[in-house]
């Protein structure tokens, strides 16, 4: 099938191009032109009119969590992905927390089967010790074999000084990065941001110093070891603060942020919605203020959502007896460009590497390519589209989001890739 | 006169012209109660549920007792003989409960925000009873009629709360409640044992008892918790009754004309030793009749809006 993307800016920093005003024309999912096209060309070809809207190489959330196994009532790995076309992505690294933990190349298979044939590309992320115990090393060397991008116990740190170091040391010959989700674990079990709205509210608090702690840790070892780690969902005006110095000793430390992260602060929950619940939870309007400075000057490489799917059953009890997590796939584009782009924090340069470039870095995942004969792999964005978030009308299986009704500036109006269009609520083969 | 707010959910955001009026008609409940006839048709016809998730026997008999010195019809529904142990959830539980027609909810649960919540899922008044760390407003407001009786006032006065602050729900209603009413409120205790940044409150921190002392005109003495006793929030019951415990020698080395309130039972020897709990005036022991009173005040309040 033919397909024009016609009157579009086509954006690629990592290649230098930025060509404005331009069309493209698909055949059968792959670039076969680019620039001024013929009356051959146009010839039974299905015609996009896109002008003004930006094509970029397709986005990439590297923190995702898709219940499945185990809790396939909340999410499963298509429903997950179809989640992902609509907020904008091509391609997302899958936690391992499911029920089993994805610790075998059994379980690995079973969700490179689920993500078979689908417009998103679904790696997932082993745990990287057996049942995320943090006790025994998983077979990481066959768990690499079987197509994991990464380890992480994530849910919570590895558990020990003395494990980690030796899953630093292990995944190391086989070029496997490490995920870390920062937190202590003897000061854990909060359930908001300790601080003066935790003493308001009489919710148990969890201090920042909690993630503070184990990204020193964390960046102490890698150092150690001479191996990388990754700092999944930094939340903390002092772990931003370690990277950065960090990274400026050489060392090989990488981090990512989420949009709750660098939008909502703890002030909100005094309205006790669990759907402000998450771990690390929203801390102050200070460390909001760090995450975007990072976010500005690279110490922060990417964002990812952290989408965390739980059924409306589990979210409506108990603020303190309510799961951790929200659901951010469907909102993290939007979000990103209302906050970042169109406040002049990030240009589009730095949001297409925040989003699509670094985190296939940190995973060893080639970069589309806009290159002829290249499947074509690409996000649409909208950047001046108002809209207002309506979770009724969420892909995913689960509601669980802030955001719900809040006016966002900017959205993904499709995704193309593995010969599929998503567009206009459609997956469409092309 | 009606209250602002159609359910009471805390101490904080409450007026100063809603506790005086709390206050106001918890003195004339308080001169009923002295009656041969005790009972007033107040709340006839209306039907108020009891919902304790945790148990509090004092509490629950309070705002019973309450319950029937107003005529109203009380529904009890305690944890160990309903279905929550089943399993049942929060909302269910609401839910069946909305529907035998009930006009109030007094509430007490071990988790923080939940009688919030049930202003969300139902349409009856809301009286928190103490929710989880939080607020727990009739026992701060007790406090504050305890205080008013016996000081005549609240306005100006220097009131110093001491013990377990960061695991009392009844310390920080009383610290929304003193600073609305104009009080100057300290707060005094092992640094453990204060929750983070209350001084952002408007609340001195202090931990030495003496100085509490002397620079009070009322310690609002909370009881220790004997099941938290040891371990990572204070070393021992021993050094805490040393470094903390009001002793009849402290009082007399630093001032003597201070005024002690104490919900009671207390624990001798430990906050407050047995000859200052015997043998001094200077002690209010809080009053179950004015708890009636001040909880009758909030039902009668709440449950006569339109
Ligand atoms: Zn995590």
């Amino acid at each position: 099938m033919k397909v024009i993307l016609k009157d579009i800016n086509l954006f690629h920093p990592a290649q230098n191009i930025d060509e404005k005003n331009t069309s493209v024309l698909l055949e059968d999912g792959k670039i076969s032109k680019r620039g001024e096209l013929s009356k051959d060309d146009i010839k039974d070809a299905k015609v996009f009119e896109l002008k003004g809207k930006y094509v970029v190489p397709g986005f990439f959330d590297m923190h995702v969590h898709f219940r499945e196994p185990g809790r396939e009532d909340e999410e499963t790995v298509i429903s997950g992905s179809n989640s992902a076309a609509n907020g904008g992505f091509t391609g997302v690294a899958c936690m391992p927390n499911t029920e089993p933990a994805i610790d075998s190349a059994e379980i690995i298979n079973f969700i490179k089967k689920q993500a078979k044939n689908h417009l998103v590309d679904v790696y997932p992320i082993a745990a990287a010790t057996v049942g995320r115990k943090g006790k025994v090393l998983s077979p990481m060397a066959e768990l690499g074999d079987a197509g994991a991008v990464a380890v992480s116990d994530d849910g919570v740190a590895i558990k020990s000084a003395s494990i980690l170091r030796r899953v630093l040391e292990y995944s190391k010959m086989y070029n496997i990065p490490v995920i870390e989700h920062c937190e202590d674990e003897s000061l854990a079990g909060g359930a908001m941001n300790e601080g003066v709205n935790s003493t308001l509210l009489g919710l148990p608090p969890l201090p920042s110093v909690a993630e503070d702690l184990t990204v020193n840790r964390d960046i102490l070892l890698a150092e150690y070891t001479g191996w990388k780690v990754h700092i999944a969902h930094i939340s903390t005006k002092n772990a931003v603060r370690m990277v950065r110095e960090a990274k400026q000793r050489g060392l090989n430390i990488t981090a990512e942020a989420t949009p709750h992260h660098f939008t909502l602060t703890d002030d909100l929950l005094k309205s006790y919605n669990t759907n402000l619940k998450m771990n690390p939870p929203l801390r102050t309007g200070k460390d909001v203020a760090e995450i975007i400075e990072g976010l500005k000057d690279g110490t922060i490489d990417c964002i990812a959502s952290d989408h965390a799917p739980h059924s409306i059953e589990e979210k409506e009890q108990e603020f303190q007896n309510a799961p951790n997590g929200i659901i951010g796939l469907e909102t993290e584009i939007g979000l990103t460009l209302s906050e970042l782009y169109h406040k002049k924090i990030l240009g589009l340069k730095e949001i297409v590497e925040r989003l699509s470039v670094n985190p296939r870095k940190i995973l060893n995942i080639p970069l589309p390519k806009f290159d002829l004969g290249e499947t074509a792999n690409f996000t649409i964005l909208d950047l001046d589209l108002i809209w207002t978030v309506d979770a009724t009308q969420f892909k995913s299986k689960s509601k669980n989001s802030p955001f719900d009704k809040r006016l966002l500036t900017g959205k993904s109006i499709s995704t193309i890739n593995n010969g599929k269009m998503f567009f206009e609520g459609e997956m469409i083969t092309i | 006169m009606p209250l602002s707010n159609k359910h009471l959910l805390g101490l904080q955001g409450v007026s100063k012209e809603d506790i005086n009026l709390i206050l106001d008609t918890a003195k004339t409940f308080r001169e009923v109660l002295e009656r041969p006839i005790k009972k007033v048709p107040t709340l006839q016809g209306k039907t108020i549920v009891n919902l304790f998730y945790e148990s509090s026997t004092r509490t629950r008999i309070s705002f019973e007792l309450a319950e029937k010195r107003l005529s109203a019809d009380t529904v009890n529904f305690a944890v160990s003989t309903s279905s929550v142990n089943k399993g049942e959830s929060l909302k269910d539980t609401i839910r069946n409960i909305e529907a035998m027609k009930i006009d109030m909810v007094v509430i007490r649960h071990s988790a923080a925000g939940t009688p919030l919540y049930l202003t969300k899922v139902c349409d009856a008044s809301i009286i928190n009873a103490g929710d989880g760390i939080h607020e727990h407003p009739t026992q701060a407001l007790l406090d504050m009629y305890s205080i008013r009786e016996r000081a005549g006032k609240l306005k100006g006065l220097k009131i110093c709360i001491v013990g377990d602050i960061a695991h009392s729900r009844v310390a920080l209603s009383n610290v929304f409640g003193l600073i609305t009413m104009g009080a100057k409120v300290s707060v005094c205790g092992p640094a453990t044992m204060i929750p983070r940044r209350i001084d952002e409150l408007g609340v001195n921190v202090i931990h030495d008892i003496d100085e509490a002392i002397q620079e009070n005109d009322i310690l609002n003495v909370l009881r220790i918790q004997l099941e938290r006793k040891a371990g990572a929030n204070f070393p021992s019951l021993r050094e805490y009754a040393t470094y903390f415990g009001i002793t009849q020698d402290r009082l007399e080395r630093n001032r003597k004309d201070i005024l002690i309130l104490h919900p009671g039972p207390i624990n001798r020897g430990i906050e407050i030793s047995s000859e200052v709990a015997d043998g001094s005036d200077q002690i209010i022991l809080t009053q179950v009749t004015n708890g009636v009173a001040v909880r009758m005040a909030v039902l009668y309040l709440l449950g006569t809006q339109n």
